[in-house]
């Protein structure tokens, strides 16, 4: 693609792709570049405050998350977000912050930093199916997925609550399948797509989350699926980590980014996916992908 | 108004649920009890009361056993109370609201809930952003944990997935006078 025809976005990676979710991070940042998408990375962007934020201080959260809204304004484009708990935070500082000039005002105090929430805050699932379009994307298409029988795993945050994140149906939604569809995967119908797997409690409720992650897994296996797709970091983690059996035996979890790297024949997909804790290449050498 | 027990232990106080309504924004008293958000809640398992119990309770003034309750700190924060509530009750918002009452006034049932957010949110105080393998060490510390996990965080450490060090942050001043303000 031409750099003229480039969609350009302030990119905002969230802590956990810089650590645990790097192959995340380095997907995303692959596939874009393939499918025409820009990403300038917000300069000195902050942690959104995640879960920890909203849930003691309501308006540390706000300002946390208004700061790299505020940063992003600055450089004139919309926002992508590759974390679901990031882009949930940053939706949610935008709403309150369209309505509250006071809250506006004090982020103004606090950072220096004006904020007229003037551009929208816009997940890269969201991005992918939606600007670039399933049409393109299969188009660029050399290597298809044909035979891999997937769960497409949204959990919360892309879907939940609708009136502050809804990009797609809140109980049913379609999107990634449609996505892993172009790539010539086949994502299996099954009822645990926006279950939640306990993320947020994987390092303080250790024992909850492994229930959590254990009764996910079933209902995926139940579908006939080899293996999960996400496209959060925290689902990733605690899938790989919090998932019961031996090692061989445990089902791979995916980055969508990393399927859509895959299928383009993008060199580097490989070594994005030495990375997990669950091994996929076993798998995918049983398919020849 | 404070309703006392036999023992002269504050039991109901009727400005109780005025508090949370006016903190979350969100108009409790419109549930009507369908119990949509419980049977859907998948940390319930887990809950002294369930999600559709606290908010009664919250209604009917019982401050003590909701800010000493397991519920508002185990929950997941998946929002799907909130999502499916057919009176648009904001449950999500009330747990927030909730806890951050609890935390206020020491009543904090999850003390290893509690003290993660503690520490994830010092980082980023620390740092800007969040360094996951001081967030893990630290905890576990604070916890006394030091053996679970370690495989993984092995495995972890081996595949690149744990930086040693934090990112370097320019303008982190900015980020503390955020927490100043908060405080």
């Amino acid at each position: 693609m031409t750099p003229q025809a480039a969609v350009k976005y302030a990119y905002y990676p969230g802590c956990s792709l810089e650590a645990t979710a790097r192959e995340y991070d380095l997907s995303v940042r692959t596939v874009c570049e393939h499918l025409g998408i820009k990403l300038a990375e917000i300069p000195d962007w902050n942690c959104c405050g995640a879960s920890s934020g909203h849930s003691t201080d309501h308006r540390l959260a706000c300002n946390l998350a208004g700061r790299n809204l505020a940063l992003a304004e600055g450089m004139e484009v919309d926002i992508a977000v590759a974390c679901p708990a990031c882009y949930i935070r940053l939706r949610n500082a935008q709403n309150e912050m369209k309505q509250d000039e006071k809250q506006r005002d004090e982020l103004t105090r606090l950072t220096g930093l004006s904020y007229n929430a003037r551009y929208s805050t816009r997940h890269l699932l969201d991005i992918i199916c939606n600007e670039i379009g399933l049409e393109d994307v299969k188009d660029k298409v050399v290597k298809p997925l044909r035979g891999l029988k997937l769960a497409a795993y949204y959990g919360c945050y892309l879907v939940r609550p609708p009136q502050i994140v809804a990009f797609d149906d809140p109980e049913n939604p379609q999107c990634l399948d449609a996505l892993l569809g172009a790539l010539s995967a086949e994502a299996r119908d099954w009822p645990g797509k926006v279950d939640c797997c306990g993320g947020s409690l994987s390092l303080s409720k250790r024992e909850m989350a492994r229930r959590m992650v254990g009764e996910l897994i079933d209902m995926a296996r139940r579908a006939g699926v080899e293996a999960m797709v996400t496209a959060c970091p925290l689902c990733h983690a605690n899938l790989e980590m919090r998932q019961d059996g031996a090692d061989g035996n445990k089902l791979p979890v995916f980055y969508f980014t990393e399927l859509v790297g895959l299928a383009l024949g993008i060199a580097e997909a490989r070594s994005w996916l030495k990375r997990h804790l669950v091994s996929p290449s076993g798998l995918l050498a049983s398919l020849g992908l | 108004m404070q309703y006392f027990d036999k023992n002269g232990v504050a039991a109901i106080e009727t400005n109780f649920a005025t508090q949370v309504k006016e903190e979350s924004g969100t108009e409790l008293n419109r549930c009507y009890q369908c119990l949509t958000c419980s049977l859907g809640c998948p940390s319930a398992f887990a809950m002294d009361y369930l999600p559709h119990q606290i908010v009664r309770m919250v209604q009917m003034g019982l401050r003590e056993p909701v800010l000493t309750s397991s519920t508002i700190w185990v929950c997941a924060d998946c929002q799907a109370c909130a999502t499916r509530c057919p009176n648009e009750v904001d449950i999500v918002r009330i747990m927030d609201v909730l806890r951050e009452i609890s935390l206020h006034e020491g009543l904090v049932k999850e003390r290893g809930v509690a003290d993660f957010h503690h520490i994830f949110l010092g980082n980023i105080e620390q740092w800007g952003r969040q360094h996951e393998l001081s967030l893990i060490i630290k905890l576990k510390l604070r916890t006394r944990d030091l053996f679970s996990d370690v495989p993984s965080g092995i495995k972890m450490l081996t595949k690149g997935k744990l930086k040693l060090l934090p990112e370097r942050f320019k303008e982190i001043e900015k980020v503390r006078e955020i927490f100043r303000r908060a405080k």
